[in-house]
């Protein structure tokens, strides 16, 4: 997904130029961190402010969420995300308002028309898989969408996306040994981030490391730093690579931190010290990674400022489009459980028909 | 017209669905050289090859979650539960995932596939052979159920359910696999989901039943005839969507419902059957609407005398209609 085509600009610093890219797509990848980080602080204060019930956050996961969905084709390969994927369904394609629509759950999110609690996203054009808060589901149907792409004849890839507290999921051995059995175009990656809401990994993982994992299934599996935006691009591009050449699949482990607790609902400062929490902070990936672009030289101060600017007016946008937009139709709650109508149950006949204006 | 069994008619419905659409495959535990172990497969993979009939692990979770990928990646997939007993692991890739993948992206993603499943007892299968388990998933909105009685209808259902745009979990009783026999018209015919038949005509009461039940539904009629008590037998076909207007339809004219179903009676589909007759059909109720199901154990045990005591049969079927023939 690099942008020096749409661009033309083909300025390759030492640092791009080590991994294969231009500097163009550096900018494009922290500007893309910082557009997920703004969004998501958005809507808790959304949340706070009372203007939104719920919100699930991606903080400190963007790093290794932009890194790793930077390899695959937008809307030919396929990825099917968790909860915490703000910043990948960005890179898939995904707009702020059609986040912000999400998290407003409005009649017009393409994610799901409001059926869903925010976070929950989803977009059919994009090759982006509907979240589910189920957890680990979606792995399989990842390894489905491989399998279709063998059969069918095109060269896709799918990966699926998960924390490691789902990663402990039945549902993940039996995709992994599916995909790994037959060689599949599939990378396998976990955000872990030390804790399942509250339990923390050492509760959780009988194994240091997720990625000591793919040797029971006789696939690569690598660690990555997941502040480390770039390393992760290149761990993303090599699994991605070994897919679609046929070599099978992969698994990738991003070692992140939750900069916020689980959910809007969650106080996380219950089960995690001052202490830690103050750790966390300094493994944020958005000011490591704009250090990182300063030093090399492929961000100065006046392009920052106008990052942040434009960042700021998407983020302006996306809540005043999203907040005006109309709630679903109750008329429609019955629509989309078949393709027919037809085939729904009917209401009793004799119930009394609803009050005007009863929702 | 040829006549097959159920099983050989279900076998034809997925090689000609699998011939006219390269977008069908099969998969399932034993589906390929073996042909399934109630053969429903055998010769699929000598005609479609490795990559449409596609044994799997033991993994009924990851058959059902792969087909579910599959279908959102263009495929319609066929996935067999080697037994429904083991349909259990795969309930979250169903219930949640299948179901509800539709309603949740308003149609932008959608999953047209099949799941079949021998189920029903009467076979010394026990407690993890035999089971019904439909009353679980016709109860979720977003997936079909469907279970054919006659090779007709298996093969046209079959043929039906594939081409459907939503899931459809296809039940086959697997004690008529090679018991029931029936003709089964040359080329090209479906069935459509969602439409009861009416397998009997009668005036004095109503019995509604699926699967292998319309067959004791039907002896145990015979029977009953003799003694001047003129039933009418109501075969469901699918489960869900319902067809309303032939079950109630026949029961306004008898006035009597008898809702056959060899499940556990408690909370099975029966009750939905005798709730919707209470609800709609009140007035023309002549009688209690009443349940003959399995004994409320938690499942068929395995000794044959224990086995034919949780099993129904016609002459239990009997019983019961003349006990609501008599009210």
């Amino acid at each position: 997904m690099t942008v020096a085509d749409q661009h033309g600009s083909t300025a390759a610093s030492g640092l791009a130029a080590a991994y294969g890219l231009v500097d163009a797509d550096l900018v494009a990848m922290y500007r893309t961190m910082a557009l997920a980080r703004a969004l998501d602080e958005r809507m808790w204060v959304l949340n706070r402010s009372g203007r939104a019930p719920f919100v699930i956050s991606g903080q400190g996961h963007e790093g290794a969420q932009v890194g790793i969905a930077w390899p695959l084709r937008r809307d030919h390969d396929w990825v099917a995300p968790f909860y915490r994927s703000i910043a990948t369904c960005l890179v898939a394609g995904m707009t702020p308002r059609e986040l912000m629509l999400a998290q407003f759950a409005r009649g017009s999110d393409p994610s799901s028309g409001g059926r869903q609690m925010p976070g929950h996203y989803g977009h059919a054009g994009h090759h982006v898989v509907s979240v589910s808060s189920p957890v680990a589901t979606q792995i399989l149907h990842a390894a489905g969408i491989a399998l279709a792409a063998r059969i069918r004849g095109l060269d896709q890839v799918a990966m699926a996306i998960m924390g490691e507290g789902s990663s402990n999921q039945g549902d993940v051995h039996e995709a992994l040994n599916f995909v790994a059995i037959h060689r599949l175009p599939f990378v396998f990656v976990v955000e872990n981030n030390g804790y399942a809401i509250s339990v923390p990994a050492e509760r959780e993982l009988s194994v240091r490391d997720v990625a000591d994992r793919a040797a029971g299934y006789g696939i690569p599996g690598t660690v990555v730093d997941g502040t480390d935006v770039l390393a992760c691009y290149a761990a993303a591009r090599d699994a991605v690579d070994r897919a679609r050449r046929g070599d099978g699949p992969s698994m990738i482990e991003a070692k992140v931190t939750r900069l916020t607790g689980h959910s809007s609902d969650d106080q996380q400062t219950k089960y995690r010290s001052e202490a830690e929490l103050a750790e966390t902070r300094a493994l944020d990936p958005l000011p490591i990674f704009r250090d990182q672009l300063r030093a090399a030289g492929v961000l100065d101060e006046v392009a920052q400022l106008e990052i942040d600017g434009d960042v700021a007016l998407a983020v302006e946008d996306a809540t005043a489009f999203a907040e005006a937009e109309p709630d679903p139709d109750p008329a429609t709650g019955v629509d989309h459980v078949f393709a027919d109508r037809s085939s729904n149950e009917p209401p009793p006949p004799w119930h009394p028909a609803p009050r005007e204006g009863a929702r | 017209m040829a006549v097959r069994t159920f099983i050989e008619a279900i076998r034809e419905g997925l090689a000609e669905e699998m011939r006219r659409d390269p977008a069908v495959i099969v998969l399932g535990e034993d589906v390929g050289k073996k042909g399934g172990v109630f053969l429903a497969t055998d010769g699929l993979w000598a005609e479609f090859g490795d990559d449409r009939v596609i044994d799997t692990p033991l993994t009924e979770s990851m058959i059902v979650g792969t087909s579910v990928g599959a279908a959102l990646n263009g495929l319609r997939p066929v996935a067999e539960i080697q037994f429904a007993d083991f349909i259990f692991p795969a309930f979250n890739q169903i219930v949640s995932e299948a179901a509800r993948m539709r309603y949740r992206t308003v149609s932008g993603a959608t999953v047209p596939m099949v799941i079949r499943a021998p189920f029903g007892g009467g076979v010394h299968g026990a407690l993890y052979h035999s089971q019904s388990v439909e009353a679980f998933f016709a109860h979720v909105p977003g997936i079909k159920t469907v279970v054919p009685s006659t090779p007709y209808d298996a093969k046209g259902l079959l043929r039906a359910s594939i081409r459907d745009e939503d899931p459809v979990l296809f039940l086959e009783h697997k004690k008529m696999y090679r018991s029931v026999r029936g003709e089964v018209p040359e080329g090209e015919y479906t069935v459509p989901i969602g439409r009861a038949a009416v397998r009997r005509t009668g005036r004095r009461l109503t019995v509604v039943a699926y699967g292998l039940m319309v067959h004791y539904a039907l002896e145990a009629a015979e029977r009953v005839a003799e003694e001047g008590i003129d039933c009418e037998v109501v075969d469901l076909r699918t489960l869900r969507p319902l067809d309303r207007e032939t079950l109630l339809a026949s029961v306004r004219k008898t006035g009597k419902c008898l809702v056959v179903y060899e499940d556990n009676r408690f909370g099975g589909y029966g009750a939905e059957i005798a709730a919707i007759v209470a609800e709609e059909a009140f007035e023309y109720l002549d009688g209690p609407v009443s349940r003959l199901a399995g004994p409320d154990t938690p499942a068929m045990p395995y000794n044959h005398v224990l086995e034919e005591w949780f099993m129904l049969s016609p002459a239990k079927i009997a019983d019961a209609i003349r006990r609501l023939a008599a009210y």
